[in-house]
């Protein structure tokens, strides 16, 4: 468990004082992936250094596991860091070193013996999927083959917790969902407590349980990842919702819809959780005699569960559709009737 | 055909300068390896932002370094006379050249050990800092690793330095190739001496230069 309480970072640049985490609180629970997104310079990679005392902040606390971050130093907190590992954007990965002993490193530095580091390193080589590439040199590997070697060296001495600096940015779209499958695997299998933070929403969308929006050293919003894609509130956060879904909420794109289907009413259906995965629409069909158009849809998948938005044309006579749409709602569908104006 | 080439060498006094040479070369660069890598690791990490930043020790440090570093080897030899004198009780013979080399180079080195070390990828020392690595465990497993092949070459070069300052300093009497060249060879235009010395100086150059490329490569896994 891990508890931020009014935790202020201000950074003295000489000529100004810059505020970079203000005030924030948080309480993430154990096992929780959770999330923090935001904008290059809203705080969050302060935020995350805080968490395991890399950074001092300026007042408030932080707590891991009971444990008070930060006000211990020295010995202390190098043997906790050892139980909050990180990973890193560009992996930080030893080129002087092979892939095994770069997974060595952090259990030479807990004084692990030689035979059991061997033995740890094989079992973390297999956890990460890197077999046979024991001996290479990081130059040798591909980017997103270094993320994994940076994750097996996170994990070598058991922690709590991982932190995960932005680390699937520098990768490409695919290599990011393989990683992130791994890191989800890795949150059920071992039960580790995952902090990321991220500027891409598909990340957070991907594999975070709940999310907190940063902006000016802020949290503006917080919650669990569905209920925040299906209402995002502030400003911020739709922007970073519409990186993944284009709900068709903007007038341009009702316009443009209207267009391209004058006829009938157009209807657009949101979707949340399980009824997502139940045949609604088969069941409007065969009961109802309106005639269906499916128009737009897109459907986006979080640990929590669907989210989705469905764009319909319906056609028919008045009383048909009063039906259709009094059916959708029985079904607790989120219905609306898209009006051009 | 050498013989008559070089007709007033005496190859057994050649020889005899030769290891005397070698001898300062290896014991010189050693001493400043050591020295320069201390110093060099002590004005990184005091400088600012870095692990032990502290402005005095940094300041004191560059101070001393650039100083010694500024003034011309033939000087410091004249100017190290007392303090020679006094460590060594002589100031002739190979080891009494000893401290001005060192003292002489270890700064220079010291120069290229702290550029070697800025090159190192803040990332790497900030991600060792994250798994709860010491300062000691830092500077061994991850400084020195590290910065490996820029610190080899920088050696080599050094290396190659000394052999020219420990021509130099057999102006003052040190032994070695230099005091041949000068003493038998110049002051009694005796040309070919000169020449003959030249070609081994130039000989042992080449080869530490040889060895040093193929470590710096061997050593550089990026």
């Amino acid at each position: 468990m891990i508890e931020l309480k009014k935790v202020t970072k201000k950074f003295d640049t000489g000529k100004a004082v810059l505020t970079a985490v203000d005030q924030v609180d948080l309480s993430i629970a154990d096992g929780e992936i959770f999330g923090i997104i935001g904008y290059s310079g809203a705080g969050k990679s302060t935020l995350i250094r805080l968490l395991n005392g890399l950074e001092k902040p300026t007042s408030g606390t932080v707590e891991i596991n009971g444990k008070v971050i930060t006000s211990i130093k020295g010995g202390e907190l190098r043997k906790a860091r050892q139980k909050v590992s990180m990973i890193f954007q560009h992996f930080n990965l030893l080129w002087s070193r092979t892939v095994k002993e770069n997974i060595e490193f952090p259990l030479e530095i807990a004084g692990v013996s030689k035979a059991q580091r061997g033995k740890r390193v094989q079992e973390l080589i297999e956890l990460v999927g890197l077999s046979g590439r024991e001996n290479a040199y990081p130059s040798e590997l591909s980017g997103g083959q270094k993320q994994r070697v940076g994750i097996a060296r996170a994990l070598a001495n058991d922690p709590e917790v991982l932190l995960c600096d932005e680390a699937t940015s520098a990768l490409d779209p695919e290599t990011t969902d393989a990683i992130l499958d791994l890191l989800v695997d890795i949150n059920k299998r071992l039960g580790l407590t995952i902090v990321l933070i991220t500027h891409e929403m598909h990340v957070i969308r991907k594999i975070c349980h709940r999310v907190a929006v940063m902006e000016g050293g802020r949290v503006v919003e917080l919650g669990d990842v569905l209920n925040v894609f299906q209402s995002p509130k502030e400003e911020i956060t739709k922007r970073f919702v519409a990186q993944v879904t284009d709900s068709g909420d903007s007038q341009e794109t009702i316009k443009n819809l209207r267009e391209l289907y004058p006829t009938g009413e157009l209807v657009k259906l949101v979707f949340v959780g399980e009824q997502t995965e139940q045949p609604i629409l088969t069941k409007l069909i065969r009961s109802h005699s309106v005639e269906v158009n499916i128009v737009q849809g897109n459907i986006s998948h979080t640990q929590r569960g669907a989210y989705g938005t469905l764009i319909l044309q319906l056609k028919g006579s008045p009383g048909e559709m009063e039906e259709a749409l009094a059916f959708l709602h029985s079904e607790d569908v989120q219905t609306e009737v898209m009006h051009n104006d | 055909m050498i013989d008559s080439l070089f007709p007033n060498v005496d190859w057994d006094s050649m020889w005899e300068a030769t290891l005397e040479t070698l001898y300062m070369t290896a014991l010189s660069t050693l001493f400043t390896f050591i020295i320069g890598l201390a110093l060099g690791i002590l004005l990184f990490l005091t400088a600012p932002k870095q692990l032990w930043a502290n402005k005095v020790v940094n300041w004191l440090t560059g101070a001393f370094v650039n100083i010694f570093r500024s003034i011309p080897f033939i000087i410091l030899i004249i100017l190290l006379i007392p303090f020679t004198l006094f460590l060594m009780g002589s100031i002739r013979g190979p080891n009494a050249a000893l401290p001005a080399l060192i003292i002489g180079s270890a700064p220079f080195y010291a120069r290229m050990v702290l550029i070697a070390l800025k090159e190192i990828d803040k990332g790497v020392i900030e991600a060792a800092r994250s798994m709860g690595a010491t300062t000691g465990t830092i500077i061994w497993k991850v400084l020195l690793p590290e910065s490996k092949p820029a610190l080899i070459s920088g050696i080599t070069v050094t290396a190659i330095a000394l052999v020219g300052y420990t021509a130099m300093a057999g102006i003052i009497g040190a032994g070695g190739l230099g005091t041949l060249a000068f003493l038998d060879g110049f002051q009694r235009s005796r040309e070919d001496v000169t020449l003959m010395a030249t070609i081994l100086i130039l000989i042992i150059v080449f080869v530490i230069q040889y060895i040093g490329d193929l470590v710096t490569t061997k050593a550089d896994k990026r």
